[in-house]
């Protein structure tokens, strides 16, 4: 019972990651249409930042300056690269994000070497909060946990109920319109893309002490990330909380079972061969296909995913 | 075979007016390339030169494949490696039967790819084609995670890590080829290049070519006429995995030995990279990519770490500026060139290159300073750049190649715009003059 209890938790823990990962992702490809492939590599930058800030001035500095310092990044970014490529059409947009995150992913490694940096949990909350089955649940995380659900709601609450919020819905749909109405639509998507990118470096600052800050990072998140804004629906944030909790529980859970699927099948009446390549795999061997194979089907099926509002 | 990167500008698969005239021009781009895959072997005989031919055969079939999706069919594979690697792998099943004592002409096995590839292209194409631009490229790159995760969980098929290894000397040895020699597997390669290079080109000249670019223009008119568009991509996306199964299993029999990476997201991102550097405009855009970017690959990543940044800049600078690739800035010149309006480019040209020059000068400094300074921390010694003594650790040593940079891209703000000004009215005099 225990068990089930700390596997929940750590795929809840995952899952706000993810959310805080994605939320910012969503924004971007909903409001903008740009498939930002440098996203992740938003999320390590800001773990790197974080790591050399918290290094020289503590973590606490790092949470506000190096989300601050990503936001930054993408401003300049949006404005000096993406703007440009953009009459060049969406897949030069998007081919720009990608060699974008291939430069990044070049360059991070130049900095901060090929291996982890030991960027660690601050002392203020290394300690354990409570103790289940013989296992300390970090504070951290739950610290964690009340950050992801601040990010929520302040982004719902700042989309559904603030001036800002409404002008970003209404370019989101009638982008036009809205420039008629006098309101300079480039710049909103120049801060939504700022904004976005900052919400991957906060991500990157608090996701890169509790999983590793390595230049590897950015490429074993990014794919998921996407995972998560299509299942999401592009442009919903509940959407994207949805998904991003689904995937973290699926993943923590199924790492956990290490049943053969060859069992579990001809349990419920389907006949694999038990010893063939197929029925000796488990299902912990299976859980990294799983997004994937949700990302797929649902795209072929329902493109609009859970809640989203545009289709391409 | 880079005897490809002659083809003209003139046979260009994108405007329609231009296939009938292409003739004449196309016979002797075929030629040439066919001479210079002769001729390369006995020009680069050394055993590092011919298995850079090797790796340059193989890449051109990869991205001429690519570019029957990305540039003819406005599709984006994210994941086109797969049908590569699962063409490889298939490719290197039928060696293992081969090195087992089945009787089959190991120069032939290229085929086994073309099915592996084109078997693993059915499912994933079915669940791809039905949709078009972003969403079809997400549902690439699900599918290339999805191939990867199933890669890696099966051993038994795909050897986990260590891969899957044959050896391509056994099997009937058909035209006398039994790869005793080096040379002889350039030779298999460059002939199965140029086939499915000659292949390829062929189906751009189809209905179904046509229609590809049709649908890539404008999917809603072709509905109208009465085809259906997510037929015509399943279509082209077939054989686009056909092709690159073929590819791929010129890498098993070059290599002799397949693994996960060959499936993997890297291999689909330096396809793309090649692709789109020679630019996916034209037929012969993925030939020069090819060339160029296995060149930078093989001979840069002799000489330096950095290679990797480099054609992650250049890609990035192609997107910026020069949409078209490098085909494409050929094919904008060729008709000034042909009006001859060409030599009033020239000043505005030159003026650009010391610009230029300083940029590269200034970009591969740093470049090179930031990984010896890598290298240093990790314990190397720094060595010798252009001749001159590097101390990475010196902060005034970053001051020139700083300098040098800002210097260029000052420079390159101020000219390039009369430089395009230039080239677009030498373009629309050149319009103007030959119709």
């Amino acid at each position: 019972m225990q068990e089930i209890l700390l596997v929940l938790l750590n795929g809840l823990v995952y899952g706000l990651l993810l959310f805080m990962l994605s939320s910012g992702l969503t924004l971007i490809v909903g409001m903008m249409g740009v498939l930002n492939f440098a996203h992740a590599s938003f999320y390590m930058l800001g773990a790197y930042f974080a790591y050399t800030i918290s290094v020289g001035i503590g973590f606490w500095p790092a949470l506000v300056i190096a989300p601050l310092l990503v936001g930054v990044l993408g401003v300049v970014v949006e404005r000096y690269g993406l703007r440009a490529v953009h009459r060049n059409g969406k897949l030069a947009e998007l081919l720009f994000t990608v060699g974008l995150a291939f430069i990044i992913g070049e360059v991070v490694p130049l900095i901060w070497g090929r291996t982890a940096v030991p960027y660690r949990v601050p002392a203020a909350l290394d300690f354990p909060a409570f103790t289940l089955g013989g296992i300390n649940y970090q504070a951290y995380r739950l610290f964690m946990m009340a950050v992801s659900v601040a990010i929520f709601a302040g982004l719902y609450a700042a989309l559904a109920r603030t001036r800002l919020g409404l002008v970003i819905r209404a370019a989101l749909t009638h982008p036009e319109m809205v420039a008629m109405l006098g309101h300079n639509v480039p710049r909103v998507f120049t801060l939504v893309f700022g904004a976005g990118c900052a919400l991957a470096g906060l991500a990157g600052v608090i996701g890169g002490n509790v999983f590793t800050t390595t230049p590897g990072m950015a490429e074993a998140l990014g794919a998921i990330v996407f995972a998560v804004v299509i299942m999401g629906g592009l442009g919903s944030i509940p959407g994207a909380l949805i998904a991003s909790l689904a995937i973290g529980f699926i993943q923590t859970a199924s790492v956990t079972l290490d049943a053969p699927l060859g069992a579990v099948l001809g349990r419920i009446g389907l006949p694999l061969d038990p010893h063939g390549a197929l029925g000796q795999l488990t299902i912990a061997h299976a859980a990294p296909a799983v997004p994937y194979l949700m990302l797929v089907l649902l795209l072929a099926l329902n493109p609009r995913g859970l809640m989203g509002a545009r289709a391409d | 075979m880079p005897g490809e990167t002659q083809l003209p500008a003139s046979v260009s698969v994108r405007p329609a007016r231009r296939i009938g005239r292409g003739g004449r021009g196309a016979a002797l781009a075929w030629g040439g390339a066919i001479a210079i895959a002769l001729i390369a072997p006995h020009l680069f005989a050394s055993g590092f030169g011919l298995s850079l031919l090797c790796r340059m055969a193989i890449a051109i079939v990869f991205a001429l494949s690519f570019n029957m999706l990305l540039g003819q069919g406005g599709m984006l594979d994210f994941g086109h490696a797969v049908f590569f690697g699962l063409g490889g792998f298939a490719t290197m099943h039928l060696l293992k039967l081969v090195d087992g004592g089945l009787a089959l002409p190991v120069v032939l096995l290229p085929l086994a790819g073309a099915l592996g590839g084109a078997l693993a292209a059915l499912p994933a194409g079915w669940l791809a084609t039905r949709r078009e631009g972003t969403s079809f490229a997400m549902i690439t790159l699900g599918i290339a995670e999805l191939a990867v995760a199933l890669v890696v969980m099966i051993p038994q098929w795909f050897g986990g890590e260590e891969g899957v290894s044959g050896d391509r000397s056994g099997g009937v040895a058909l035209f006398g080829f039994d790869f005793g020699s080096a040379v002889q597997i350039y030779y298999v390669l460059a002939a199965w290049a140029l086939l499915a290079a000659a292949l390829m080109w062929g189906v751009t000249r189809t209905p179904l070519g046509r229609l590809a670019n049709a649908v890539r223009d404008n999917p809603l008119r072709v509905d109208f006429l009465g085809y259906d568009p997510a037929r015509i991509r399943f279509l082209t996306f077939l054989l686009a995995g056909l092709f690159a199964g073929v590819a791929g299993g010129m890498q098993a029999l070059n290599d002799e030995i397949m693994t996960v990476s060959n499936i993997g997201s890297a291999a689909s991102g330096a396809v793309l990279l090649m692709t789109y550097i020679g630019g996916v405009g034209t037929f012969s855009g993925p030939v020069i990519g090819a060339v160029l970017v296995t060149l930078l690959q093989v001979a840069l990543g002799t000489v330096t770490d950095a290679w990797q940044l480099y054609s992650g800049l250049i890609f990035v600078a192609m997107v910026l500026w020069a949409p078209g690739g490098i085909s494409g800035i050929v094919q904008s010149h060729a008709p000034i060139l042909r009006a001859g309006r060409g030599a009033r480019l020239l000043g505005p040209y030159l003026a650009l290159l010391p610009a230029v020059g300083l940029t590269l000068a200034g970009t591969v400094g740093l470049a090179e300073l930031a990984y010896r300074l890598q290298a240093v921390r990790g314990g190397a010694r720094a060595g010798r750049l252009f001749g001159l003594a590097v101390a990475p650790t010196d902060p005034w040593q970053w001051l020139l190649p700083l300098a040098l940079f800002v210097l260029g891209a000052w420079l390159l703000s101020r000219l390039a715009p009369p430089a395009r000004a230039a080239w677009q009215e030498a373009a629309a005099q050149a319009a103007r003059g030959v119709s």
